[in-house]
């Protein structure tokens, strides 16, 4: 079968490219202690549920992001509690990233009530409105226009809230992905769609399904304001991001931005080589040298910000933070049986 | 007052009564599309809550969901069941699971407004009322009003619910006229089907349009002797069928009539939960099924007035069941 494509990202897309130690010049210490901590937990959390799926204790689909920490957690840093935000079936970074409990996201993975979805959701329906996340769902782009949505409440609200949608490169080739960006550019909705660009749609590279792979293509076909970054510099996703929410906040309209990045594991599950019965034959050794959190940690002992010893403390803490939550969730109890009727409606009067 | 002003009455009490609720869709500030169940709402309540939107059924409707989940309470529009089809994945996989999916703490307090706009030779794909396809699926609560009355009423209930409500109104009932009083402050939660017309003989039942069908065929049917309980379904999901199993219990006979195919559809639905629950041998004939014609819908004239059921059809089919 014939297929073109032609890329335009550039060395964005090339391994062997941003591996070097980040720039920290001008950035506070506590700053990079706080990306270098929510970027370990994050990394932890997800290699502790590829273990539970490995083991099969996890049951539910759960797609891991490791490698793509970074995105979420420079997202994340820019967002109020007030402001919603949205995310797919990748999404256990976003959770954690906007300030989720590691207790409830490991909860959730094995179906418990305390989880953050009561047990209902798994790992693919996250929910936790007090930092924000209204919800992540694994029909591809669903919550795109949900998050438009977002945005036109916070645009009635008159204040200066913006609304957060995280999709992957696989959603720009919904429909609803186009209507979403056509109704926000419109409208002159407070959105910013934040692309996580992995390359990969379950197990298929975007080289074999569109015909070039820069997604920011769709925003300016909008007019829609966009930055296209390395999605793995997670100084480059503050700043590049704190100018998009800036205007968004300030100008009411929608921004988008395309963060290039890599899925270090399969589409589903916790194996590396094989990707939903397909073979891997790519990059993932060069990749693993573009590591966000390596990067971070290397950049921060060339600044002198942190040194050795305090980054495995770092590390020792999310380690023993996931330990616990899962000791904690497997000793919870599964959600009553009572609620399966008994939520199928909020007002439950007749249910 | 006439129905379809009936409904826009009801939009008038709703946005007069909480500012959170805004209204979304294709037509809004065109009679061409909504008839007279929308006029001049938007110069009343202004162009920031009255929203006439792009030609985009999914993304309106999933806007819609997302405004709901940050105070507010939509209702979208969507003039013609049909082209509500491309919003089916926000009503059915998102709308619907949300609470339910998220533990119980996500109400999605929205309205899915279709309207039925069939006849006049349009054809397959601007026809479709398709009841049985939102009644099927748990989560959503599907109102199908048959009276000015209950057109504003079951609006403005389906407004205030927190749970989110698919509102099925039908243009075929737009000039039918009654006085009507303000909404009673009522939850949808307690809406059901309600006797429209007590009778002793057989029960007929209807599903929005075909009530109206109903209640005159019970009128040419009394002349014959043949007395008739009419019974209007106005929420059918959840349906509860108490009120339908307690008629045919003293009539002992039933006949269902819906404006829909018959294949999984409402009457069906109607037909097997009135027998799981009467008496073995409570009926004294068969139940009867009035369905429109098992095929797409045509736009030739006389293949039409052969698709939808008629007064006549009804009242063969009670007749049916006294012979």
């Amino acid at each position: 079968m014939t297929r073109t494509h032609t890329s335009r990202l550039g060395p964005l897309i090339d391994p062997n490219e941003f591996n070097e130690p980040l720039d920290l010049e001008g950035i506070s210490v506590e700053q990079v202690e706080h990306w270098l901590r929510a970027m370990t937990l994050i990394r932890r959390a997800e290699e502790s549920i590829g273990r539970l799926v490995e083991s099969q204790e996890a049951r539910c689909p759960c797609h891991l992001g490791i490698g793509q920490e970074a995105v979420a957690v420079g997202v994340a840093g820019l967002l109020r509690p007030t402001d919603p935000s949205f995310g797919a079936h990748r999404s256990h970074s976003h959770f954690l990233a906007l300030g989720g409990s590691v207790d409830e996201l490991m909860a959730e993975v094995l179906g418990k009530v305390t989880g953050c979805s009561r047990g209902f959701g798994g790992s693919m329906h996250l929910r936790d409105t007090r930092n924000g996340l209204m919800g992540t769902v694994p029909i591809v782009a669903a919550t795109v226009p949900i998050a438009v949505g977002a945005a036109l409440a916070m645009k009635l609200d008159g204040g200066d809230g913006v609304a957060v949608g995280f999709l992957g490169d696989g959603a720009t080739e919904e429909g609803v992905f186009h209507e979403s960006l056509n109704l926000a550019a419109s409208q002159a909705l407070p959105v910013i769609f934040v692309i996580e660009n992995n390359l990969y749609s379950s197990h298929l590279h975007i080289s074999d399904r569109q015909p070039t792979d820069r997604t920011a293509r769709f925003a300016e076909a909008n007019e829609i304001d966009t930055q296209v970054i390395d999605g793995n510099d997670i100084v480059e996703v503050t700043r590049q991001m704190g100018e998009l929410v800036t205007m968004a906040r300030e100008q009411r309209r929608p921004a988008l931005l395309e963060a290039l990045t890599y899925r270090w594991r399969g589409h589903v599950g916790h194996r590396e080589d094989e990707d939903v019965g397909v073979e891997r034959t790519d990059n993932l050794a060069a990749w693993h040298q573009r590591d966000p959190i390596g990067r971070l940690s290397e950049g921060a002992i060339e600044f002198g910000l942190l040194d050795r010893q305090r980054i495995d403390a770092i590390d020792r803490e999310a380690v023993d933070s996931v330990e616990s939550a899962l000791d904690a969730a497997r000793l919870a109890d599964f959600p009553p049986l009572d609620d399966l009727l008994g939520i199928v409606h909020h007002d439950s009067r007749n249910a | 007052m006439q129905y379809g002003e009936a409904i826009r009455r009801g939009f008038e009490f709703a946005m007069d009564e909480d500012p959170s609720v805004i209204l979304l869709g294709q037509g809004l500030w065109s009679p061409w599309y909504v008839g007279n169940s929308m006029t001049n709402l938007e110069k009343q309540f202004g162009y920031e809550r009255v929203i006439d939107t792009p030609v985009s059924e999914s993304a309106v409707t999933g806007a819609a969901i997302g405004a709901s989940q940050c105070g507010y309470r939509p209702v979208v529009t969507h003039p013609r069941v049909d082209f509500a089809l491309l919003a089916v994945d926000q009503i059915v996989n998102q709308a619907a699971k949300w609470n339910s999916m998220f533990g119980g703490g996500a109400p999605v307090p929205a309205v899915f407004r279709l309207i039925i706009n069939r006849g006049g030779e349009q054809g397959a794909q601007h026809s479709q009322s398709l009841y049985s396809w939102f009644a099927h699926v748990p989560g959503l609560r599907v109102v199908v009003p048959a009276t000015p009355q209950d057109a504003q009423d079951l609006l403005v209930a389906a407004i205030r619910c927190d749970d989110p409500v698919v509102y099925i109104d039908d243009r075929w009932l737009y000039d039918l006229e009654s006085e009507i009083a303000d909404p009673p402050p009522i939850s949808l939660a307690d809406q059901g089907p309600l006797v429209r017309r007590p009778g002793g003989d057989v029960t007929l039942v209807g599903v929005s349009w075909t009530t109206r069908l109903a209640l005159e065929a019970a009128d040419i049917l009394e002349s014959e002797g043949v007395d008739c309980e009419v019974i209007d379904l106005r929420v059918i999901n959840p349906l509860d069928l108490a009120p339908v199993v307690e008629s045919v219990s003293s009539t002992r006979r039933l006949v269902v009539a819906e404006g829909d195919w018959r294949s999984c559809g409402i009457a069906a639905e109607v037909i097997a939960g009135v027998l799981e629950s009467v008496e073995a041998g409570c009926l004294v004939a068969p139940p009867q099924r009035i369905n429109i014609v098992e095929a797409p819908a045509p736009t030739s004239a006389p293949l039409e007035a052969a698709y939808y059921p008629t007064v006549d059809d009804l009242c063969n089919a009670v007749r049916r069941t006294v012979a």
